[in-house]
């Protein structure tokens, strides 16, 4: 019977709907026909036919277009049933491909602006055109089939969220806070652990070569982990990999914008000013995919920039990227820019902030925790370009919900030989009185995911954990854990963990101790660097879900993803370790002199342990006695030339002086006089 | 040895045979040990005269720091606003019953207005502990006692970068008294204040920062190096156990990358005009560390090319007046003229004055490492290797006047800035320029392979005089050294004794320096005296004066060498008392045929002996550098407990290793000669 409804309900239009596209291409066929084959390479089913002359042409293509047109009903069947009979919440499951743009802005408490770009890809499971798609992504619809991969997120991001300030329990902020640099995780669908690891280093090449990064160094085993509950629980088929080190740019950018369908030409989009948001406080660049047979490929590509307006107290969407927004990009189905104000900043009494510029709807979220303005981008045009204004009329200082636990991570110690990570914990001051009793059996789960880069050698055994400035067993605190300890120059260390704590907790902390490794000689940076990095650690509260749900008046991808079941989570800092730098000079220098050193003892050693004394003695004796040292020989040698004195004599007079005799002395003197006056002459002339 | 038993063969076959080249070079050495010594230690001597003619210019190494490579933007409006925290401060300190409850909450009120994260931290003052080999520990980490009542409290401001990773850190540390917030030095020490919050409120703007900026305005009421000190270790070895609010609000903010110390000094009218601001640069940590050149090249670079404003180092002013030092310069300046005539390429001629200047500065530099002590608070980031330099600015004008004040706070916060600023370009760490130098002049140093010049010569003709003297003695025997160590174990197990004493003097509570000094000098006679007892007389048949004091050189050139490693500065100035008195040793009852020779030898000898006391050597050092009006013997307690409180390695070397040549020195001065 849903069947029977649905393909009622589409009507002439949706027949047009699904005809349109085809009947587009068949006119491009006929009007270039030389080039047609070239075109359709991958739509077997339009390579099949003769495609040369042009009236036969034409009439095989409409015969496989109605071919088609009944097939194509018969293929989407099984869907609108499962449809019909699942309650699938998150997106409806459309025939055809699906692109939708939205922006969403948000007043942060320090008078910056939180300006979320979120554009949703949609392709259908199994698609109309076979392999050929027309507003999806080519290049990811081949990654996600050559790796068969289920799910897939990489972010690009620099600065770092404030937890404290912009919020941290709600779903943006949850979904926002990245760590800096890069990360990328992926859950696939192979069955063994050898294959996931070869498509994994397959993938990151893929997307290095896509994204124009250097995401191919997670291709090495020593820098990606696959926690097993500590990032989303799983069966061992997630990888997970970050690079704090890299650096984001339009580089990056550029490549991302091209698997929109309107790049940044119309449309939302083209508000992205390069200028505009990389002076942004915060800038997150994302791409998040998820595929099944059922719901097809869905990409969520997201940036979030934070930005200060050059006026605090009274911005504007043009005065924040220097353009306007003058109109949808045509292929998108929706296309809507909203603006979200949280409770806090509309307090009891007065409106701290003043709109300028009517909304199309206004709704609040069930809770009732913040306002959504609605403006669709489809009224507005060239002439009347949309820009959204909001004045602070009072200044003051407010917060946005905190997650249960704030967290920070430090080093400890100082020195190159060894150190300390410490993770502490602090309950968010305000959120805790009314959150929680403290009743003995209330407990608050936090979860830990800590991965650790080989040559920072953490020894596991000394976890302590101290809640409320007293040490505490571990057992007590630990409810399950999983550590994968780390291999030298093979894999990372990875700490996973599930602690519970009292509700009424006011601060913990965790220390790890650590002993700095050696690396080896190539491994280490061509010049003298700054130091290491140990990766943010994340951390996560299962028991706390961050979720918005707005009545179901507003058809939105972004409002959808918002009624998910998100766990709260943040991202720690990233550490820098300083290792131990070689002065990769000094070894030569120590090498020259310890070889020259070696060279003079084992010399005379081996001189001395092959000379046979007695021996040499006697040949000494027999031989020639009276041959005089080689210094004293010389000596009389050039005093001879100069003299010119016969040697025989000279020698003899030599042999009856000792070493150091006073001739000899004058001798040595006077020749150096020479020498120095000689220099003297020869240099001032 | 190995050298002495072959030049013993070879004496024994003495026309027989001609061994290698070497040995004999070896032997011949060793048999003119007098000229080799005399000669080294005059060649010594002359090198260390000549240091500040060998100096060189400093450079800016490290290509990355771009000094002055971008405007100042620090403005007016900074200044101002600085100005306006400047006087609440004043107004505080005169009105208010606690400044020191006040000052902090009024400077974290400033910090906040310009959105940096803020806390308190409060420390009390350590208990100078004495903590004999508290030097080889590297990390102090004692539990913070603040039960006691009085503690001090700092302010902490951290400026997150805006697109930063937040991995490194540059502290700027500005040094006030609130206990003193009324008295003379207010104005100063609230333009400290001042300065730092300028710089602070410009970089809370700036969107070019890579790291993060701490300002901590340290209470110093204990001192400027005790609160920079508790600071650093509570960022760096936090104690959890206990109160754990403290640690609460601790924030911190990655690896430090540099630590920039300021603070504004009002000096009272001098006698010479200064036409210029001032910025005086300490450097110098424990234990004889400093900070990486470029730190210092940075700072000078910015002051004088780009502010305007003069800068100078430590130097000892005594030396300036000195004529001896002014006759040397005038000797050298002829020298060096001479050497020009003789040589137009030789070009090292230096005017007289420069000479004296550089000398008197080179000894503030050598003196200062020898010390161990640091010379300010950046002496406590070095611990944590993090180079820092304090700076001291004293203006030109009184700082009462308004626009005067504000033209130097525009001026020093710029300088400040630009140092800042180069420091957050570096993309490494500091590494590229010296850590091992003197300083000469603040634009000129000497490298470590030319400082170590003149301690090699000194050191040298050692071990040619103990072989020397190894084979003169009359027994032939190749273990016959053996029974001098006898006297060296003692001497040796004393010194250890005499090291350990005042840690125990120490706990006995309210005993003044000259009692203390009493009982440590007490202990250690009794000490002497129980060890002879118990081992027996030092002078027995088998010990030979000459193999004493061969034994006693050769244990001296090793405390010298494993020292040089430690501290160098203290090994050199060490070596010039110790390298002589190991020279001239010779018993008293010795006879020799020249009685002129003897008669001079034993009043050097006599001489020594008294000046090479550990006691009468600080006295003459510190007489010879302050003027020896001030210098009193029974001072000795208090410099030593001074060496101790900073974990100075010069006290141990001062007690284990001159203090036994001292004693060694003595025994062979009263040898009976058998």
């Amino acid at each position: 019977m849903g069947l029977f409804k649905s393909v009622n309900q589409l009507g002439a239009w949706g027949h047009f709907k699904i005809l349109g596209p085809i009947i587009i291409y068949a006119s491009v066929l006929s009007v270039f026909p030389l080039g047609s084959s070239l075109w359709f390479l991958d739509g077997e089913r339009f390579t099949s036919g003769p495609l040369t002359g042009g009236g036969v042409m034409a009439s095989h293509t409409f015969l496989s277009l109605l071919l088609f047109y009944l097939y194509s009903f018969h293929l989407l069947r099984p869907i609108y049933c499962s449809f019909g009979s699942n309650g699938f919440e998150t997106t409806s499951v459309p025939k055809e491909e699906e692109f939708s743009e939205e922006l969403l802005l948000k007043p942060l408490p320090d008078y910056k602006v939180l300006a979320h770009f979120h554009f949703t890809s949609i392709s259908p499971p199994s698609s109309s055109n076979g392999k050929h798609h027309h507003l999806f992504p080519k290049s990811i619809a081949q990654l996600v089939k050559k790796y068969k991969i289920r799910e897939l997120e990489l972010s690009f991001t620099q600065g770092r969220w404030n937890y404290d300030r912009w919020g941290a329990s709600d779903p943006l902020s949850t979904a926002n806070g990245k760590p800096p640099g890069v990360e990328l995780w992926a859950l696939f669908d192979i069955p063994t652990k050898e294959e996931i690891d070869a498509t994994w280093r397959n993938l990151t090449h893929s997307l290095s070569g896509l994204f124009c990064a250097s995401i191919n160094f997670l291709e090495s085993s020593t820098s990606y982990s696959a926690p097993l509950w500590g990032f989303l629980p799983n069966n061992g088929d997630l990888r997970y990999g970050a690079l704090p080190r890299e650096a984001v740019c339009t580089e990056n950018l550029t490549p991302w914008l091209k698997l929109l369908p309107c790049r940044d030409k119309a449309g939302i989009a083209s508000l992205l000013d390069r200028p505009s948001i990389y002076r942004g406080h915060y800038h997150s660049q994302r791409l998040k995919l998820r595929s099944d047979g059922l719901n097809g490929i869905v990409i969520e590509q997201t940036l979030s920039v934070v930005l200060q307006p050059i006026d605090r107290t009274s911005w504007s969407m043009h005065q924040l990227f220097k353009k306007s927004l003058t109109g949808k990009c045509a292929l998108a189905k929706s296309s809507k820019v909203f603006l979200e104000i949280e409770r806090s900043l509309v307090s009891q009494n007065e409106n701290i902030l003043e709109l300028v510029g009517e909304a199309d709807m206004v709704t609040n979220d069930q809770r009732d925790h913040s306002t959504i303005y609605q403006y669709n981008v489809e009224r507005y045009s060239e002439h009347e370009a949309l820009d959204i204004r909001v004045n602070w009329k009072k200044l003051l200082q407010v917060s946005f919900l905190q997650a249960p636990l704030h967290a920070s991570r430090f080093l400890m110690g100082s020195g190159n030989e060894r150190g300390s990570i410490a993770i502490s914990l602090q309950s968010a001051r305000n959120s805790t009185k009314g959150l929680y009793d403290n009743s003995k059996n209330c407990f608050t789960r936090v979860v830990i995911l800590q991965v650790v880069p080989w040559y920072v050698k953490v020894y596991y055994h000394t976890l302590r954990i101290y809640v409320d400035g007293a040490i505490r067993d571990a057992k007590d605190v630990v409810e399950k854990i999983n550590v994968t300890p780390s291999e030298d120059k093979v894999s990372p260390g990875t700490l996973e963990m599930m602690l519970q704590f009292p509700c009424g907790m006011m601060s913990a902390a965790l220390i790890l101790d650590f002993d700095k490794g050696f690396l080896h000689i190539d491994e280490y940076p061509p010049d003298a660097n700054q130091g290491f990095d140990i990766p943010s650690a994340l951390v996560s509260f299962p028991d706390f879900i961050s979720r918005r749900i707005y009545p179901d008046s507003i058809s939105s991808p972004l409002l959808q993803s918002y009624k998910g079941r998100n766990i709260v989570k943040s991202y720690t800092e990233v550490l820098l370790v300083p290792l131990t730098t070689p002065d990769f000079s000094m070894p030569y220098n120590v090498i020259t002199f310890t070889c020259t050193v070696l060279a003079l003892y084992f010399g005379s050693m081996v001189n001395v342990l092959r000379r046979r004394v007695s021996e040499e003695e006697r040949l000494a004796k027999s031989k020639d006695k009276r041959k005089p040292g080689l210094i004293p020989l010389l000596i009389s040698k050039i005093s001879n030339k100069v003299r010119g004195i016969k040697e025989d004599s000279a020698n003899q007079s030599q042999s009856s002086e000792p070493i150091l005799g006073p001739k000899v002395v004058f001798k040595v003197v006077l020749i150096a006089l020479i020498a120095v006056l000689g220099h003297y002459f020869f240099n001032s002339s | 040895m190995e050298v002495a038993e072959v030049e013993a063969e070879v004496e024994k076959k003495a026309t027989a045979t001609r061994s290698r080249l070497i040995v004999r070079l070896a032997a011949l050495l060793v048999s003119h040990s007098t000229l080799v010594s005399v000669v080294c230690c005059l060649a010594g001597l002359i090198a260390l005269l000549v240091l500040p003619l060998l100096a060189k210019n400093t450079y800016i190494s490290e290509n990355a720091l771009l000094p002055g490579s971008a405007n100042p933007v620090l403005s007016y409006q900074h200044v101002t606003q600085a100005n306006n925290l400047i006087m609440d401060i004043m107004s505080i300190a005169d009105v208010k019953e606690a400044p020191d409850i006040e000052i902090p909450k009024l400077i974290a009120k400033y910090m906040e207005i310009l959105g940096a994260e803020t806390y308190h931290h409060k420390f009390s003052q350590p208990q100078n502990q004495f903590h004999p080999l508290y030097f080889f520990s590297s990390s102090p980490n004692s539990p913070p006692t603040l039960a006691n009542l009085s503690y001090g409290t700092s302010t902490v401001g951290i400026i997150r970068a805006p697109r930063g990773d937040g991995k490194e850190a540059i502290v700027l540390v500005s040094p006030y008294n609130t206990q003193n917030a009324g008295g003379i030095d207010a104005s100063a020490s609230a333009s400290s204040i001042g300065l730092a919050f300028s710089v602070f409120s410009l970089l809370s703007r700036a969107t070019w920062l890579a790291k993060d900026i701490i300002w901590v305005a340290s209470d110093s009421r204990f001192g400027d190096h005790t609160s920079v000190s508790a600071w650093l270790n509570d960022y760096h070895n936090p104690n959890f156990i206990g109160d754990a609010s403290s640690n609460r609000i601790f924030k911190r903010a990655g690896t430090m990358a540099c630590g920039i110390v300021f603070k504004v000094v009002e000096k009272e009218r001098r006698e010479k005009y200064e036409d210029r601001d001032v910025v005086t640069m300490y450097a110098e940590a424990s234990n004889g560390q400093m900070p990486n050149l470029d730190l210092l090249n940075v700072v000078h670079y910015l002051a004088v090319h780009r502010q305007g404003i003069r800068v100078r180092i430590g130097m000892f002013g005594g030396l300036v007046k000195s004529h001896l030092v002014r006759v040397l310069g005038e000797v050298m300046q002829q020298v060096g003229r001479f050497a020009r005539s003789l040589n137009p390429d030789w070009r090292f001629e230096m005017p007289s004055s420069e000479y004296v200047e550089g000398t008197a500065t080179l000894a503030s530099s050598i003196y200062s490492q020898a010390l161990g002590v640091p010379t300010g608070p950046h002496g406590a980031f070095r611990d944590y290797q993090v180079d820092a330099v304090t700076l001291e600015l004293s203006p030109r004008f009184s700082l009462k006047n308004e626009h005067t004040r504000l033209a130097f706070l525009l001026k020093g916060g710029r300088l400040i800035e630009g140092t800042v600023r180069s420091v957050n370009n570096l993309l490494e760490k500091f590494h590229q320029s010296f850590f091992l130098y003197f300083l000469t002049a603040p634009n000129k140093f000497v490298s470590v392979g030319v400082y170590m010049i003149p301690f090699a010569f000194l050191v040298a003709p050692l071990p040619i005089i103990a072989a020397s003297l190894f084979n003169l003695t009359s027994n032939r025997n190749p273990w016959r050294w053996l029974h001098t160590a006898k006297p060296l174990l003692i001497t040796h197990t004393w010194s250890v004794v005499v090291t350990l004493l005042p840690f125990y003097i120490s706990k006995i509570s309210d005993l003044p320096s000259t009692h203390c000094m009493l009982t440590w000098a007490g202990g250690s006679l009794m000490a002497l005296v129980i060890l002879y007892i118990v081992f027996g007389s030092p002078y027995s048949k088998h010990v030979e004066w000459r193999l004493l004091k061969a034994v006693m050189i050769a244990s001296v050139s090793i405390g010298l060498c494993l020292m040089s490693i430690i501290n160098f500065a203290t090994a050199q100035i060490g070596a010039l008392f110790v390298v002589p008195m190991c020279l001239f040793a010779l018993p008293i009852r010795v006879k020799t045929n020249n009685s002129l020779i003897r008669s001079m030898v034993m009043t050097c000898n006599l001489v020594m002996a008294v000046l090479g006391f550990p006691v009468t050597a600080v006295a003459l050092m510190q007489g010879v550098i302050k003027g020896f009006g001030t210098v009193s013997i029974l001072e000795f307690w208090d410099s030593m407990k001074f060496l101790w409180g900073w974990n100075s390695a010069t006290y141990l070397y001062l007690v284990l290793v001159h203090l036994p040549c001292w004693l060694l020195f003595l025994h062979i001065l009263f040898h009976p000669c058998h």
